[in-house]
């Protein structure tokens, strides 16, 4: 008998891993049949809506909701923020009501009599030395390498350089929300989240009742991207409404209070120096950058500044900015595409001084990078693919008001499996059925575990059935960090290998099993050993067996036009190179990256969270001024992984997040290239790169 | 969302009398895309919404006077689609720009031009001039997308009307309908230029519809001679607001222009008729200088506030092509 040892098969022998497999749950979602928490209308289902402050700072100065109590149809009133309470930006929740009907609950709000004392806020995150003069910042510290000063002296070219990145949203297509429902004592919540298995005690503790009454359930999410980890304080309230009431309660976050509290992208801005040799070796590393999480005053980590690069010499300091502004949470590869957005923009005007091609300046350079090996081949293949050497052009050539340009950025993540358990049945007539108490957040999660039990089963993938999404099934972790595709993977594989080798055994009792090639038995007529009674077996992970690993390196190539009369950037065409390790499903793997890509054609070119100075608002919360692109916009979009077999032989990575990192540079480094000029801030408006023109032709 | 009642009427009499009625505090439903989000932002709280959607003498597209009037429930798609509207090019070219099937199923022209500002001041309910403790907002906040002419008093809102500037080019009269008073009419032709008004206070409107009185068709004169284009500076590719645009008609006989309108959008209160740029291309060609010369004249006055001096490149951008583009040399 073979050694048993878990293990993928091996290479160019799957039959469905890596294979362009459509998601399972395609159709129900594409026929509105899958429901998502916004679709829970069980008999009785009440209708929340929220009161918030609309001042960028202020207190509650009176508050009286007798009326709205009274009024029509209306069965709980939660308040979240009583007289006193300090509310340090626009759009804090101050008041629920929950009603029969939806526009029951927003006549009662109007009948809430509320009185605000303003207070003084600071909302510009850009502005350091208004917040420095307001004693509204923080030190996140600094440290320095080498010697800067030194090496700036030997060197051959020096750039400095002011670079930046605004806050935006995670604006998930479905907002936060939930549908809570009691049977005595015993909750149940239709929560979208990122985190079935972790939240059941975020509702328990602050409700008074144990744990083990709490059911977290979320067969569907509209989008997570990092926001959607808690049951927050208005799922908690829809919870407590719901006892209040003794009917069902449901609460979602309207459109522009999702944006304005439910999780931002900290802004960035950066003064940077950077040097290189003669030979175009980047020597030197200098930067201050600031920026604002909102109340808490951070920004992007110092840790991760310079981005990729490592240079000898490096000086680096951060600093936070109080603002009143909603709060950030994690957002698709936190801190990364910032850094990115600051440092290969940097690094690519650097290139321009030194008149190089910055791919030829970058690959100088991948020796002071984390992935040299994997950067290196990727450089080559994305060239490759975006044409790169004929499209290239020193900056700033081109005639007519419509110029094209190229440009490049790279980025690392580390897609480690999460802690996740998969409960796994076989049935006697061979049916198979997996458990886990995870998420599909619209990755494929689902499909992902349904290959890789078929494939070790060797049987067709609508045979499993595969059972997620509530915190009853065993624990898996949140869908964080790219986590996710190998936390379950592990699990699934492993549980279903201890399957097989027991059902071996059975086959085995009966005295035969191979004769020669010839079948012995069908998958059924083994499975029919198992008896009545199903044959369970559990996988855990992450485990140190090869299964999966973690740390990708990728590389992104951006063309663009844009229109110098208009200052409107179009996007003509993006490459994305990537390395995954080993690809579970190949279709739903080029999913992710394009999703990632057109995320960050939004914020490079057109999403932006606009504060108002002058009220303290986040201004544009609405899908008309909070613009998104449509699918004109995205141009051209070219996915390849990088693959050789030893990327096979790392096992699975996860893959969410890197994809999402450097569209900002690589798109900002293509305008540059097509204008002579960089327009220092993300996201690149008509407005911002008029602005930029202007400023270098006075 | 305040309650409201309800009411269908089926000819323009019954449409008339259901608007006059509550004191004039009533709402035309037209194609609804504008009036659905003024309601829910309880920007506007009328008695009654009167849905002129099944008023058949107003869904018509008919030659009148060499020209052609359009019913106020036209859908943009039908009209696009209509052999009437062909020669129109100006027209067109604002419905191609909308990009919405939304939109374009549903709304209408006469909607259009009957748009509230999209100034996001206004939609968040600080007013139509958005005056606080005797400041301006917009002049002390975000300006970015606010007006660049016709700024200097309380109102510095941009007209939100995407088929106004090649309405007025086209030298187009609204009919305007209500209940009869004080001797006026019931129903008068207004040329489109004068429809607009430049509030002075929150409790002015910005167009000259007195209360219970609505657009019921809107009539473009001949066509013959004349060239159209309307060029709008659209961000993204699919439903969005133009940041600028430029409406053009032109006489062209012989390569020589022999008469001229332009008109501005999204760049003031209201539409903004460059008459001088206009006259400037007047005994001239068509060519790349010419146009840029008119569209330097057409914001030769602009006043930017603090943050939308980008816009004047993008109107004198705007109005160059829409002229290149009316003469037939412009190719996006």
């Amino acid at each position: 008998m073979a050694e048993r040892k878990f293990a993928w098969p091996k290479h160019g022998t799957a039959s469905l891993l890596g294979k362009d497999i459509q998601r399972s749950d395609g159709p129900v979602k594409a026929s509105g049949q899958a429901k998502y928490s916004a679709d829970m209308n069980t008999p009785g289902t009440l209708y929340a809506k929220l009161l918030t402050n609309p001042h960028g700072h202020a207190k509650v100065a009176k508050l009286n909701v007798d009326k709205a109590k009274a009024a029509k149809g209306v069965k709980a009133v939660h308040i979240f923020r009583d007289v006193g309470t300090e509310m340090r930006w626009e759009g804090e929740l101050i008041v629920a009501v929950a009603a029969e009907r939806a526009e029951l609950a927003d006549d009662a709000l109007k009948l809430i009599e509320i009185t605000y004392e303003e207070l003084p806020f600071f909302v510009d995150e850009a502005d350091l030395k208004t917040a420095k003069e307001k004693e509204l910042t923080k030190s996140l510290g600094n440290n320095a390498k080498g010697d800067v000063d030194a090496a700036l002296k030997d060197a051959k070219a020096v750039h400095k350089g002011f670079y930046g990145i605004h806050t935006i949203t995670h604006m998930c297509l479905e907002p936060h929300g939930s549908h809570c429902q009691w049977d005595g004592d015993k909750l149940t919540a239709h929560l979208s989240t990122q985190n079935v298995s972790g939240t059941a005690g975020q509702f328990a503790g602050p409700l008074g009742v144990e744990e083990a009454n709490v059911t977290v359930n979320c067969q569907y999410i509209g989008g997570g991207f990092g926001a959607k980890f808690a049951a927050d304080e208005w799922g908690v309230a829809c919870a407590k409404m719901a006892k209040e009431a003794g009917k069902p309660v449901r609460l979602m976050l309207d459109r522009a209070t999702e944006l304005k509290i439910a999780g931002t992208r900290p802004s960035a801005f950066a003064e940077v120096t950077v040097a290189c040799d003669a030979e175009g070796k980047v020597t030197v590393w200098d930067s201050h950058h600031w920026g604002t999480s909102g109340i808490n005053g951070s920004t992007v980590g110092l840790n991760v500044t310079p981005y990729v690069f490592d240079p000898p010499n490096r000086k680096r300091e951060a600093t936070g900015l109080i603002c009143n502004t909603g709060p950030n949470r994690a957002w698709r590869a936190p801190n990364h595409p910032q850094a990115c957005a600051y440092t290969d923009t940097a690094l690519d005007d650097l290139a321009a001084k030194m008149g190089m091609d910055c791919l030829t300046f970058f690959q100088k350079n991948l020796e002071i990078t984390n992935l040299p090996k994997i950067y290196g081949p990727e450089l080559e293949l994305a060239a490759k693919l975006m044409d790169w050497k004929a499209k290239w052009h020193p900056r700033g050539e081109g005639k007519g008001p419509k110029k094209r340009g190229v440009g490049l950025a790279l980025h690392t993540w580390g897609g480690g499996a999460h802690a996740s358990s998969c409960q796994m049945k076989v049935h006697s007539d061979g049916s198979v059925e997996t458990f886990a108490g995870t998420q599909d957040i619209g990755t494929g999660t689902k499909t992902a575990i349904a290959i890789v039990a078929a494939e070790t089963f060797g049987i067709p993938i609508t045979a499993v059935k595969v059972n997620i999404g509530t915190n009853k099934y065993p624990k898996s972790g949140p869908s964080g960090g790219s986590t996710t595709i190998g936390g379950v993977s592990g699990p699934t594989r492993r549980a279903a290998q201890t399957a097989l080798w027991k059902i071996f055994d059975l086959v085995a009792k009966d005295g035969s099993i191979f004769n020669g090639d010839a079948k012995v038995c069908t998958w059924q007529q083994a499975a029919g050993l198992i008896g009545p009674m199903a044959l369970e077996v559990t996988g855990e992970g992450p485990k140190d067996d090869g299964l999966t690993s973690a740390q990708v390196g990728g590389v992104q190539m951006a063309e663009v036009k844009v229109d110098v009369e208009t200052g409107i950037v179009r996007m003509v065409k993006m490459v994305a190179v990537q390395d995954i390790g080993l690809v579970v499903d190949r279709l739903t793997a080029k999913s992710q990256v394009l999703g990632a890509m057109i995320m960050g054609i939004a914020s490079t070119l057109s999403e932006e969270r606009i504060m108002d100075n002058k009220t303290g608002r986040f201004i544009n919360a609405n899908l008309a001024d909070y613009k998104l692109p449509r699918i004109g916009d995205v141009g051209e979009l070219v996915v390849e992984f990088y693959e050789p077999e030893s990327e096979y032989n790392r096992g699975v990575i996860g893959l969410g997040e890197p994809p999402a990192i450097s569209p900002g540079a690589a798109i900002s480094n293509a305008v540059a290239n097509a204008l002579g000029v960089r327009v220092p801030v993300i996201p690149l408006t008509p407005k911002r790169v008029l602005d930029a023109l202007k400023g270098a032709q006075a | 969302m305040t309650s409201f009642e309800y009411a269908r009427p089926e000819t323009e009499a019954e449409a008339v009398e259901f608007l006059g009625e509550h004191h004039g505090n009533t709402a035309v439903l037209a194609g609804g895309t504008d009036l659905m989000n003024l309601l829910k932002a309880d920007l506007v709280a009328p008695k009654r919404v009167v849905d002129l959607k099944h008023i058949p003498s107003l869904k018509t597209v008919q030659p009148e006077n060499g020209g052609v009037t359009i019913g106020a429930q036209v859908t943009l798609d039908e009209l696009a689609r209509h052999p009437l509207v062909a020669d129109y090019a100006s027209v067109r070219d604002v419905i191609d720009g909308i990009r919405a099937i939304q939109v374009t199923s549903s709304g209408t022209l006469a909607g259009d031009l009957c748009l509230h500002p999209n100034c996001w001041y206004y939609r968040n309910g600080y007013g139509l001039t958005a005056w606080q403790n005797g400041e301006s907002l917009v002049a002390e906040g975000d300006n970015r997308y606010h007006a660049i002419l016709g700024n200097q008093g309380p109102a510095k809102f941009v007209s939100a009307s995407r088929f106004a500037p090649a309405g007025i080019a086209w030298q187009a009269k609204v009919r305007v309908v209500g209940p009869p008073r004080n001797n006026e009419p019931a129903a008068e032709w207004l040329p489109l230029e004068y429809f607009y008004v430049t509030p002075k206070t929150n409790q002015h409107g910005h167009t000259v519809l007195k209360p219970g009185q609505f657009i019921s068709h809107v009539w473009l004169p001949d066509s013959r001679n004349v060239q159209s284009a309307t060029y709008e500076v659209l961000q993204m590719e699919g439903l969005d607001w133009p940041l600028a645009s430029a409406a053009a008609c032109l006489d062209i006989e012989g390569g020589t222009v022999r008469e001229a309108r332009l008109v501005l959008g999204h760049v003031a209160p209201v539409p903004w008729v460059a008459a001088d740029a206009a006259r400037f291309l007047v005994g001239r060609q068509v060519n790349e200088e010419t146009a840029a010369i008119a569209g330097d004249m057409a914001v030769a006055m602009a006043t930017p506030l603090s943050m939308n001096e980008y816009k004047v490149q993008l109107a004198r951008t705007a109005v160059k092509r829409a002229v290149l583009k009316a003469a037939g040399h412009w190719n996006e």
